[in-house]
């Protein structure tokens, strides 16, 4: 079966003035390779600044001008590029932002739902109405400005817009930052409701514990490229299961299992590193580690940027 | 050194009482929790503690003395949104050295690159300006460090390393620690006890 959205080998490059006329180039998402199917949740987790967000966008057709992109993004086994991006954003394909700043700061948040339901007034309207009550908004909600709203509301104005406007793929980035635990859950569980009923989600967040409850598959960042897409059972126990060193790292770090430090940080754009990106942290790491990167590869089911992974 | 909260309270114009009679205690060499939701005062507490704030009722004591009003206070608190924390107009070897000159094992702890200090605070990630604002608080004349979410936008292999290094200086020097945040297993990890911040407010309340 096509998977709905097929990202295969991304890379991003912005071009920066150095002073003068003098310009530089850094590439700041450098490999990225997942996919997401209709029915399933695929979250996203690594460092932060390792290119998360920049996916989002990419797929959105919302880079910078001095971004320049290359690699494949397809959407239902066709290409998307900036023509489809405009014609299905905000319909076939919903973006739940971070924070309220997405939302018009001069239009009430009911008309907004409506607009992006679109179509007939009256049926607009309706759909706007049944949005709000499912995702616990009073009515008097409509009639208010997104600075009206608390964080939450916000939230839920943001989520209730996505699911109005019939769309086969939703990318929520970060949706839960500095919520309580409950909205939290509910968050995630609405995102969970829009899989189950036909959607794909793909869930971008720092919050590894979040994501595991709710997500099908995940898909580990680190320095800009997608080293490993586990089931989300396989981040268990000591992380065994885990394909990818970074994976491994990452889950024995959080404080309810190892707490245990990996010594040494990210690699920034500007090291230029020829080889794996995780090679100067890695134990594992041989000479042809550092002399070439790695390709994606199937290991046990899912895919794994590492030569030593079994 | 004891650092006191005693019958604190607070609120913010003429809104709702945030807290109130609230009564805190720690001691240097301490590392103490402060758990609770966002929106109830936590930070506020902290801000009271740290001498950013000044209390509507009680006091704050350091060994049942005042807080000094000048020079260096002796508690110093780090904050959820570094890029807020900053000028952004200073490089950060300028932003980092208002406070102390920090020996290179710190920042090295800290995981803080020599190349980040010439570098202006945009031009570093979040998770890189938080380390500068922790190596900033941990000046020689820190007593008490009031953690607040630290590290809740750190992802999880960066958070692990910035406490254990927060540890070791606390350690070395003594220092009194109050960690606030939302994370409980992150609580359990670092603290030897943990005050529910929601249960203090009630009790406070309900109590004549």
């Amino acid at each position: 079966m096509v998977p709905l959205l097929e990202v295969r080998n991304l890379q991003i490059t912005f071009t920066r003035y150095t002073g003068g006329l003098r310009q530089h180039q850094i590439k700041v998402v450098d490999g990225v390779d997942l996919s997401v199917a209709a029915g399933e949740i695929t979250a996203i987790i690594g460092a932060s600044g390792s290119g998360k967000s920049l996916l989002a966008h990419a797929i959105l057709g919302l880079l910078p001008g001095n971004a320049a992109m290359s690699g494949k993004i397809m959407y239902r086994g066709e290409e998307l590029d900036a023509r489809r991006q405009e014609a299905l954003r905000g319909r076939e394909i919903a973006y739940i932002p971070q924070a309220v700043t997405y939302l018009d700061p001069t239009m009430r948040v009911g008309r907004q739902v409506r607009l992006a339901a679109g179509g007939d007034r009256r049926e607009a309207a309706d759909k706007q109405r049944r949005a709000f009550r499912r995702y616990r908004l009073g009515e008097h909600v409509e009639k208010l400005y997104p600075f009206e709203l608390s964080g939450g509301m916000a939230r839920r104005v943001l989520v209730a817009a996505a699911s109005v406007s019939d769309a086969r793929l939703i990318i929520a980035d970060e949706p839960t930052p500095g919520l309580p635990q409950a909205e939290v859950r509910e968050a995630l569980l609405q995102l969970r409701e829009l899989a189950d009923s036909g959607c794909g989600v793909l869930l971008i967040t720092h919050d590894i514990q979040a994501a595991l409850g709710v997500a099908d598959r995940v898909v580990v960042f680190y320095a800009g490229s997608s080293v490993e897409t586990a089931h989300a059972q396989d981040f268990s126990g000591d992380g065994h299961l885990l394909r990818h060193p970074y994976s491994r790292a990452l889950w024995r770090a959080l404080p309810e299992n190892g707490f245990e430090v990996l010594p040494g940080a990210q690699p920034q754009p500007s090291d230029r590193l020829e080889g794996c990106l995780f090679a100067p942290r890695c134990a594992m790491a041989t000479a042809a580690c550092s002399k070439e990167r790695p390709e994606m590869r199937h290991v046990r089911g899912g895919m794994v940027r590492c030569y030593h992974a079994t | 050194m004891r650092l006191e909260g005693i019958g604190l309270g607070h609120r913010y114009g003429r809104g709702d009482w945030l807290f109130q009679g609230v009564n805190l205690s720690l001691a240097t060499g301490e590392i103490v929790g402060l758990a609770g939701p966002s929106g109830s005062g936590k930070t506020t507490l902290g801000r009271i503690l740290a001498g950013h704030e000044r209390p509507l009722l009680g006091r704050v004591t350091l060994d049942g003395q005042p807080c000094p009003s000048k020079g260096y206070h002796p508690v110093q608190m780090v904050l959820q949104h570094p890029e807020l924390a900053v000028n952004p107009r200073w490089r950060i070897r300028r932003v980092l050295e208002e406070s102390w000159q920090p020996e290179p094992a710190v920042l090295e702890a800290l995981g803080i690159e020599e190349q980040w200090l010439e570098r202006k605070p945009v031009e570093l990630s979040g998770g890189e300006l938080q380390r500068i604002c922790i190596a900033r608080a941990l000046g020689p004349g820190t007593r008490f460090l009031i953690a607040d979410e630290m590290t809740t936008m750190l992802d999880a292999i960066t958070q692990a390393q910035v406490w254990h290094a927060v540890l070791e200086v606390a350690r070395a020097r003594g220092l009194g620690l109050l960690v606030i945040s939302h994370d409980r297993p992150l609580l359990g990890r670092l603290c030897q006890r943990v005050i529910d911040w929601e249960e203090q407010i009630q009790r406070e309340y309900h109590s004549p």
